[in-house]
């Protein structure tokens, strides 16, 4: 990867220095496919996951749950009505068929697993539910390293990755492309990416996309899991009233979305962030305001409890101790608000 | 660097951030002093729809701008949503109080609900010992709230309803400031917004046609309706009640051969008082709502009251009773409007501030119903 860092060159270019940018580039190219269980010319590097998802939608006619993210959601090409999802956040597969033909869709947008929650979504059984010739497109950005991408792949007709996501350079990303799947053209150019992306791929994000990918530790998962149960139970035992979002349905590992009735989510996180603790609510706004989730509203959670909404994500480099810390730092803040 | 009584070096300090130069040298003042500061932004209005633009999903440039001024100062900085909130509390009310023929002050109701209302429950939140703003006012230990040092930018009358209880936590470090001071320390501590120009006078109404918000928010104040004389009689009718205030000249569409003016809004026959200029000469009127700065002793004896925005203070008596005050101008006054602000001054320093209510004439004019 750092030799991908170093060199310069443009990937289509026939002399040395191309050849070499090339080189790094299917590289990198090989290393994804490996990871998604697919063959590499199945793989398109994008600018990340949202240009990802945007290459699978463009040019249909696309019915998403009501808990995609905001890439899905507000794509030109995503129909207004909604596949509706359960209390945990689960998509109602029951509606799947139904809505299909009501809608007129050519693709089902599901996400593997929520942003917000961390709901796993039961792709498999969306996939049985769908109409013959209708797509399932699938933004996987949340899960590499928390789930087995290769049986999701197989699941799907297009599925979206983002490097950052998995601890790689922002501003790369990739679209996996179920065999006989063809995206109708995004960004046309000079015939880069089997022509399906035009533009210089940007080689060092690719590289460095491909290499946070394959660097992650499977055995790993099983101590994230234990920390978040920590944190869980530390949190429980501070708020008795405490709310685990998606409670009752399989959550990713790392992920755990908290509410309780009277929090106001946008102060406590400037609260803990002064103490040092990164939390975050639902979607952010780019103005840095917190705006009032879709997935919790989508879930039918009353509004005094989506206004409290917490997300606390944890990263392969938390240990115990940042579980406690945080917890005692934690503490006095919900104490405050009591005594307020 | 006076401003920062009684708060020890290292107390932390909430700094409410507008995005202008006022708050963002207060902010950098409270920085200079040793106080942990926090930055906080309110959005209050969604810019896009406020200038007619679909789509913008941020408050614009003085959200960004105070962004950046927090990043230049290194202090955390948060932006909260107050749109729902300050719709209900600041723009309705205003809209509302044209449609009952008063004239609203809505800076007024602004800093006495949003920024001394809520920002109090966040700086209790955040554990903060005070709340810093950029209002050219002075708080003097007690509290005492007084005039501004520079008398061209002094805000008491925006702040007149603050209660004892706030004052005691609030800091206006630029009170004993000169504007051109202001702008010089921005330029010295080479703040990004040291060359701003000033904000409009209604922050949500940016084109200052402030008669088009109130005509949509409240559809029924755009309704036409008949332009009367102190008799009764009707001289021609006009375009909605939102269009005019009490000692307006212009834009009445009449001509009697001499100059008329408004003289009252009627809300229940939707009719425009029109008369001339003598006939708006108002010797008392009353104030109701009224915040109490000092014991009610103090409030006898000679006052100065200011009774609009951009007038100076006025000689005036005051008869306090258990529902509000009575005003009694030294010199009668012309053109006083129910809705507006009343601030009353002995010297530099606020006594009382509330709002009229009722204002008393030489003549019978229906007034309009108390909100």
């Amino acid at each position: 990867m750092h030799e991908a860092l170093d060199a310069g060159g443009n990937p289509s270019a026939v002399h040395a220095s191309g050849r070499r940018a090339k080189r790094h580039l299917e590289d990198a190219r090989e290393m994804v496919a490996d990871v998604a269980g697919t063959c590499p010319d199945r793989v398109v590097f994008t600018s990340g996951g949202t240009e990802a998802n945007a290459l699978a939608l463009h040019g249909r006619r696309v019915l998403a749950s009501a808990v995609e993210h905001p890439a899905v959601l507000r794509h030109p090409h995503t129909l207004g009505e909604r596949l509706p999802v359960d209390a945990a956040g689960c998509v109602r597969v029951e509606a799947v068929a139904r809505m299909v033909v009501a809608t007129g869709a050519d693709t089902v947008a599901v996400m593997a697993a929520n942003n917000e929650t961390g709901v796993i979504q039961p792709l498999a059984a969306v996939r049985d539910a769908l109409p013959e010739g209708v797509n399932l497109h699938v933004d996987a950005v949340q899960v590499p390293g928390r789930l087995d991408l290769a049986p999701l792949v197989a699941q799907a007709d297009s599925l979206a990755l983002s490097s950052h996501k998995v601890g790689g350079p922002a501003g790369a990303g990739a679209l996996i492309l179920a065999p006989g799947f063809e995206p109708v053209l995004l960004i046309a150019g000079g015939g880069q990416e089997r022509g399906l992306r035009g533009g210089t791929e940007n080689v060092p994000a690719a590289a460095g996309f491909a290499a946070a990918l394959t660097a992650i530790d499977a055995n790993e998962i099983a101590r994230v899991r234990e920390l978040r149960s920590r944190l869980e139970a530390g949190l429980r035992a501070l708020v008795a009233n405490l709310v685990v979002l998606g409670d009752g349905a399989p959550r990713l590992i790392n992920t755990l979305a908290v509410t309780a009735p009277g929090w106001r989510a946008e102060r406590l996180l400037m609260a803990l962030d002064l103490a040092g603790v990164a939390v975050s609510s639902g979607a952010a706004c780019s103005s840095g305001t917190v705006k009032r989730s879709h997935v919790l509203e989508a879930m039918g959670v009353c509004d005094d409890l989506i206004d409290g909404m917490l997300r606390f994500s944890l990263g392969w480099s938390t240990i115990e101790a940042d579980i406690d810390e945080a917890l005692a730092r934690i503490a006095p803040i919900l104490g405050r608000r009591r005594a307020a | 660097m006076t401003g920062f009584d009684e708060l020890p070096t290292g107390a932390r300090v909430v700094v409410a951030m507008s995005g202008g130069v006022d708050s963002a040298v207060a902010a950098a003042l409270a920085k200079r002093r040793g106080l942990d500061v926090v930055g906080i932004t309110l959005q209050l209005y969604d810019h896009g729809a406020a200038v007619g633009r679909k789509g913008a999903c941020c408050a614009g440039q003085d959200i960004y701008d105070a962004r950046r001024v927090a990043d230049q100062l290194q202090i955390p900085h948060y932006v909260l949503d107050f749109e729902e909130r300050f719709r209900k509390t600041v723009i309705n009310d205003f809209a509302d109080s044209y449609a009952q023929g008063r004239t609203p002050i809505p800076c007024v109701r602004c800093n006495q609900r949003i920024k001394f209302g809520d920002l109090f429950a966040i700086a209790d939140d955040l554990g903060a010992a005070a709340l810093v703003t950029g209002h050219y006012a002075r708080r003097l230990p007690g509290p005492e709230l007084h005039r501004a040092v520079d008398a061209s930018r002094d805000q008491t009358y925006f702040l007149a309803q603050t209660t004892p209880a706030q004052l005691e936590r609030l800091r206006f470090p630029l009170g004993a400031l000169l504007k051109r001071e202001v702008r010089r320390l921005a330029d010295e501590l080479g703040l990004k917004v040291a060359a701003k120009p000033e904000s409009r006078d209604i922050c949500f109404v940016p084109s200052g046609h402030y008669s088009e918000v109130v005509r949509r928010l409240r559809p029924d104040a755009a309704e036409p309706g008949p332009i009367v004389d102190v008799d009764g009689r009707e001289v021609g009718t006009h375009g909605g009640l939102a269009n005019y205030t009490v000692g307006q000249r212009r834009g009445l569409g009449v001509a009697t051969g001499q100059p008329l003016y408004v003289l009252g809004l009627e809300r229940e026959r939707r009719a425009v008082v029109v008369g001339p200029k003598r006939a708006l000469v108002v010797p008392a009127f009353r104030v109701n709502e009224v915040n109490q700065l000092v014991a009610h002793d103090a409030l006898v004896g000679p006052v100065e009251v200011k009774h609009r925005a951009h007038e100076a203070a006025v000689a005036a008596r005051l008869e306090p009773d258990s529902d509000g005050i009575r005003v009694v101008l030294g010199e009668p006054g012309f053109g006083i409007a129910p809705g507006q602000a009343c601030v009353v001054y002995s010297g530099s320093r606020v006594l009382a501030g509330g709002f009229i209510d009722h204002v008393e004439t030489a003549r019978p004019v229906a007034q309009p119903a108390s909100a």
